[in-house]
């Protein structure tokens, strides 16, 4: 009895052993071979805080920088640590009623938590910044914290410059092994995109303990693992600001573009879109609205349509047409043709000319004569030694490209657009292998399939200016540092057209190209004391099959003997390009060699054209279908005033000084409501120049 | 030595010094644990301990009652103990009863009896230890054969009685603990088919969770054709075998198709059963439930953390700390309080996490060595009652050990019971010394026959 089966006591032993076994087991499975419970213990309590550096600043061609970083301010509220606030004074502050603010405080507690900081109101206004300052201690719970947004002191070059957005999945898929995360920001276009990794900089990552609410509980092993943020590298452009300016303003109210080449670098000195926005409008707390609301513009402001569009470059392209013709020796500078009308060679009568007479290579240029560009093209595809149309039109096409048509130029913005100069196997398919040279015949007068960009019109003026040479065009002129120097090699690298074509050539089509401007159809367009050559375009345009009223064209370059500019202008839909492509292009030279538009009859004529509204009937048709005319006008006013302050002013440290005086007026604690509209816009102007001073000072604190 | 001996022999003479001393071990692992997740980088840690204030100062506090307590029993005769037995029984059995009446709630159990001075005490947990004390009275009897079923139903009836009690008080996790003793009545002489019944019945029921009922069913079939088919020869000369057999096959489709999902839908709460659903790694619908159905249909909330989060914080807990552990102090789960009732149910996350592998493996050989030096001195007994009730502690233990363990590591559902000597809480520490030294007093008058 006593002892009744001392074997069971080994059984109890071996099933206690058994259990342990079975625990040690999963202890092992547990600690030593599943991985994912170190990662899952890291993701739980290290909570790490990207450091973002400052992004770089883009400056133009004399230092003046187009956008910087300012700081602005989020009122951040933690919920749990409101308790006992005065929630009126508060409201009062912000201008809102307690059920706003109790909405407000509902909605954050249930998205973020009551225990982790949520952002209250973004982006305060500096007014708005200024009165909170004052009355935070009596508001425990609220801090203000700040945060790095984009200013753009001068309101110009929005499709260029581009602007950053938080990353989409797609995005972070397409680029994992860059860092990002999920809330970054990245240049989505323009320079912001080109130059990312310059602009970025470096992140830093701080590591914090954190608890099971997130709350932070002290810095992770002392901080041996945090990096610091490295600054992002400053880009220098070889844009004139004030160029760009006015080059915006005289496209106010129509839709095209303006490219101006420096031709001994290949710099871009300006490039506008039109119509274009102001670059602030797409920062701060409204962007998706405003955003959406460009998005559906009709004009489609988004567009950059100095790269992105391409249009036929219409009688510009006589002056490709006239210096192959010439090199290819089908025609010399004595051959001279006479238009009764038009022209005959291919027994149609087209293309017809404007003007009656003889004309030879100068005077053809100078009254864009087409009859006599046919001739040459005709001529130029009919040479017997190349054995048909199919080699001669390869012969034709090979110094077009070597003027940097019909392929990319691979300028430093996305979306740039190749253009197209049509190539024989294109011709077999339409008109069969016998096509001959009558079938083309409208590309000799850059209709057709010809097209090319603004920027390849440009290029090709300053090609012509150079007499056979052009460097890429391109924004960035140097990077800050020389750790990305490499990137700017491919700008260095001189491209020449055919080594063929004397100087004689370019002179004689330089003859032409300065004819325009002195007795042919850009007589309208001359600039006071300087020898422009130049070449109008009217290019005939189809939208979905139906004739639209003509683009107008211009190309230029000055001054020719030492040239500086090489400029294409294009106004979308505006009837001969004498009457608003040349007048911009001719004010544009005159600002950029004499730094101002000096004679008050020129100043008028600057206003004038700013005035003159060319929106293509279409598009207006459907802007007046949308709501926010009213708004859109107002804001556009509002820049153009600002624009205008910029240009008035002789020199920018004036208007540095203006504006800043102006800003001083604000930091006064009691300033009166401004009475009307008009005094109001110094203000708006003062306020982002305060931004930039605040910015200052906050470095020297930090 | 020997004058050490004489000391020993005139403080306490014959007392195990090496339980003694594992006891003292593991109550200062316990207090060292519940520090490690309190601790507060600067604070003065001295003034912390004396203050009274953090819980790991209330365990040192708790641990000086224990000692006083367990000098008390060394101090008193063994005789008392068989004598007081079956009086101490019926008085934890009015216990629990009267917790139905003046019991407070905690944590959703009407289990605790407020004793003064802001300190509860749970019934069931005292409870063990006059269990343990009548079974060893009831199995001691000269009159009792415990090779009859008569005697087996009445052992299981006394273990089985403060169980129910306790289940009715919404503490199913102590209940459970009563089933240790069929451990000890294993020992005594209850059939091994009992156990191994039950142990198949477990088995069943899990099957039943993981297992699509239609498949279970199927393989259960398949078995019981194949047991058939195997024991074909035995069946012409024995044809009650056949009989056994479909019986047995229908007890568990029956137990499969209808009792399985009845008791969780009818018996268990909605929280309950999808513990033990989240377990095998299944999701429980609350609206088959009936209580839930029944009594909260209206304001029911879908739970807003998956009901694991429990277990699986445990886990990365433990699982983070690897090998060698990430040092005394230095646990970030521990520290971020990630693991919800860290210093009670889940304090061996904060060992698992802070030392590791090897932390972990030292403190279960620690424990199983405890157990085995307990059977030893039950089978060095001379009278039944000494030994039944060192079978019962050493039972006890390993059934705290091993659900809460397992229950960590995501071996076993979660059901509140503490880790002995380890967990924070006077109430379970004063049981566990008290069963200890009971045992070790007994133990030290082995040489008398106690009845």
């Amino acid at each position: 009895m006593p002892v009744f089966n001392q074997s069971r006591s080994r059984v109890i032993q071996i099933v206690f052993a058994i259990v342990f076994i079975v625990i040690a087991a999963q202890l092992t499975n547990l600690q030593v071979f599943s991985k994912k419970y170190k990662l899952q213990a890291a993701n739980n309590a290290i909570y790490r805080k990207v450091i973002y550096p400052d992004r770089g600043i883009i400056f133009d061609r004399k230092q003046r920088s187009l956008l910087e970083n300012s700081i602005m301010f989020d009122l951040v509220v933690t919920p749990a640590e409101t308790r006992g606030i005065d929630t009126l004074a508060l409201c009062n502050l912000l201008g809102i009623d307690t059920a706003e603010y109790k909405r407000r405080m509902r909605d954050i507690i249930f998205k973020n938590t009551s225990v982790r900081p949520s952002v209250f109101e973004p982006l305060l206004s500096q007014e708005l910044y200024a009165r909170l300052n004052e009355n935070m201690y009596k508001f425990p719970g609220f801090e203000l914290s700040e945060r790095s947004v984009r200013t753009y002191p001068f309101h110009i070059g929005a499709n260029f410059l581009g602007y950053t957005a938080e990353v989409n999945p797609a995005f972070l898929s397409k680029h994992k092994e860059e860092g990002y995360e999920m809330g970054d920001y990245t240049g989505m276009t323009g320079l912001e995109r080109t130059y990312e990794k310059v602009l970025m900089g470096q992140r830093g990552i701080k590591r914090y303990i954190k608890d099971n609410r997130s709350r932070i509980q002290g810095s992770y092993e002392n901080g041996i693992f945090d990096t610091a943020a490295v600054a992002g590298k400053n880009l220098y452009l070889s844009l004139d600001a004030r160029l760009q300016a006015l080059g915006e303003k005289l496209m106010t109210n129509k839709v095209g573009s303006i490219v101006a080449i420096d031709p001994n670098t290949g710099g871009i000195l300006c490039m506008v879109s039109a119509p274009t926005y102001d670059p602030n409008y797409l920062t701060g707390s409204e962007r998706s609205r405003h955003f959406n609301k460009l998005y559906k513009d009709p004009r489609l402001p988004l567009l950059n349509r100095a790269i992105y569009t391409t249009y036929s470059p219409g009688s510009t392209f006589k002056t490709v047409v006239g210096i192959v013709g010439l090199s290819e020796g089908v025609i010399d500078e004595r051959f001279s043709i006479v238009c009764n009308g038009a022209f005959w060679g291919c027994g149609n009568g087209r293309p017809k000319c404007l003007d009656k007479g003889t004309f030879n290579l100068t005077s053809a240029i100078a009254h864009s004569d087409n009859t006599y560009f046919a001739t040459v093209y005709k001529r130029i595809l009919d040479q017997q030694r190349y054995g048909g149309a199919d080699s001669a039109l390869k012969v034709f096409n090979s110094y077009a490209y070597t003027f940097g048509l019909g392929h990319r130029l691979s300028i430093d913005l996305p979306g740039e657009q190749p253009g197209n100069i049509p190539i024989s196997s294109y011709y077999r398919k339409i008109f069969g292998k016998n096509w001959n040279s009558c079938n083309v015949i409208s590309n000799a007068i850059g209709q057709g399939e010809v097209s090319t960009t603004v920027l390849q019109l440009a290029n090709v003026m300053a090609t012509i200016a150079n007499k056979g040479w052009y460097y890429t065009p391109h924004m960035v002129d140097s990077i800050e540092g020389n750790e990305f120097d490499d990137l700017l090699d491919r700008f260095k690298e001189k491209h020449l057209t055919d080594s063929n074509i004397p100087d004689t050539v370019y002179e004689a089509v330089q003859n032409g190209m300065q004819g325009v401007m002195e007795y042919g159809t850009g007589a309208a367009a001359q600039v006071p004391g300087v020898v422009v050559c130049g070449k109008t375009g009217t290019v005939q345009n189809f939208y979905h099959g139906v004739a639209q009223k003509d683009h107008a064209f211009f190309g230029a370059f000055a001054p020719r003997s030492h040239p500086k500019i090489a400029i294409a202008v294009l106004c979308e839909n505006a009837g001969f390009g004498a009457q608003s492509a040349a007048p911009i292009a001719s004010l544009m030279i005159e600002q950029y060699l004499k730094d101002s538009v000096p004679e008050p009859d020129r100043k008028l004529k600057v206003e004038e054209i700013a005035k003159l509204n060319l929106i293509p009937a279409r598009m207006k048709e459907e802007m007046n279908r949308l709501d926010s005319i009213k708004l859109r006008r107002e804001e556009e006013q509002n820049r153009q005033n600002l624009q205008e302050q910029l240009l008035d002013s002789t020199t920018t440290e004036t208007t540095a000084a203006i504006l800043s005086d102006a800003g001083e007026q604000l930091y006064l604690p009691s300033l009166p409501k401004p009475p009307d509209q008009k005094q109001k816009q110094p203000i708006t102007m003062a306020i982002l120049m305060t931004d930039h001073k605040k910015k200052k000072t906050f470095q020297f604190n930090a | 030595m020997p004058r050490n001996y004489s000391i020993t022999q005139t403080i306490s003479p014959g007392i195990d010094w090496v339980v003694v001393a594992v006891y003292l071990m593991l109550v200062a692992i316990g207090i060292l644990c519940i520090f490690m997740v309190e601790y507060k980088p600067n604070t003065d840690i001295l003034a912390s301990f004396i203050s009274g204030k953090t819980n790991y100062s209330k365990q040192l506090f708790f641990a000086g009652v224990c000692l006083v307590a367990a000098i008390f029993i060394l101090l008193t005769d063994s005789k008392i103990y068989t004598a007081f037995a079956n009086l101490s029984y019926t008085f934890g059995i009015v216990l629990m009863l009267a917790t139905f009446v003046v019991g407070r709630s905690i944590n959703g159990s009407k289990s605790w009896i407020s004793v003064g001075g802001g300190f509860n005490l749970q019934s069931a947990e005292l409870c063990k230890i006059f269990t343990a004390l009548a079974l060893a009275k009831y199995l001691s009897r000269q009159e009792t054969d415990f090779s009859k079923l008569k005697s087996q139903l009445i052992g299981g009836a006394l273990a089985l009685a403060p169980a129910l009690l306790s289940v009715l008080q919404n503490e199913t996790g102590l209940a459970l603990v009563y089933l240790s003793f069929f451990i000890v009545m294993y020992r005594e002489g209850l059939p091994p088919g009992l156990l191994i019944f039950g142990f198949s019945f477990g088995a069943l029921v899990i099957a039943t969770l993981i297992v699509e009922p239609n498949t279970l069913a199927l393989v259960l079939t398949i078995i019981a054709a194949l047991t058939i088919y195997l024991v074909r020869k035995q069946l012409k000369r024995n044809k009650r075998l056949l009989t056994i057999i479909i019986l047995l096959w229908a007890l568990s489709v029956g137990i499969q198709r209808f009792a399985v999902p009845y008791i969780f839908n009818n018996v268990f709460q909605c929280y309950q059963s999808t513990r033990i659903y989240s377990m095998v790694g299944k999701d429980y619908d609350c609206s088959k439930n009936q209580h839930h159905t029944n009594s909260s249909k209206a304001n029911y909330k879908p739970p807003r953390k998956p009901d694991d989060y429990n277990v699986r914080q445990s886990k990365i807990a433990i699982g983070s700390g690897g090998v060698w552990g990430k040092g005394f102090l230095k646990g970030t789960q521990t520290r971020g309080k990630y693991v919800p009732e860290q210093h009670t149910d889940f304090i061996f996350t904060s060992l698992g996490e802070a030392f590791g592998l090897v932390g972990s493996l030292i403190f279960l050989l620690i424990y199983l060595f405890l157990l085995f030096r307990i059977i030893a001195i039950a089978e060095r007994q001379r009278s039944t009652f000494s030994r039944v009730y060192a079978y019962s502690v050493a039972s006890i233990l390993f059934f705290h050990i091993v659900v809460n363990v397992c229950m960590t590591i995501g071996l076993f559902p979660i059901i509140g019971i503490p880790l002995p000597l380890i967990s924070y809480g006077g109430s379970s520490l004063l049981t566990f010394t008290i069963l200890i030294f009971i045992m070790l007093r007994l133990d030290a008058d082995r040489q008398m026959v106690l009845r």
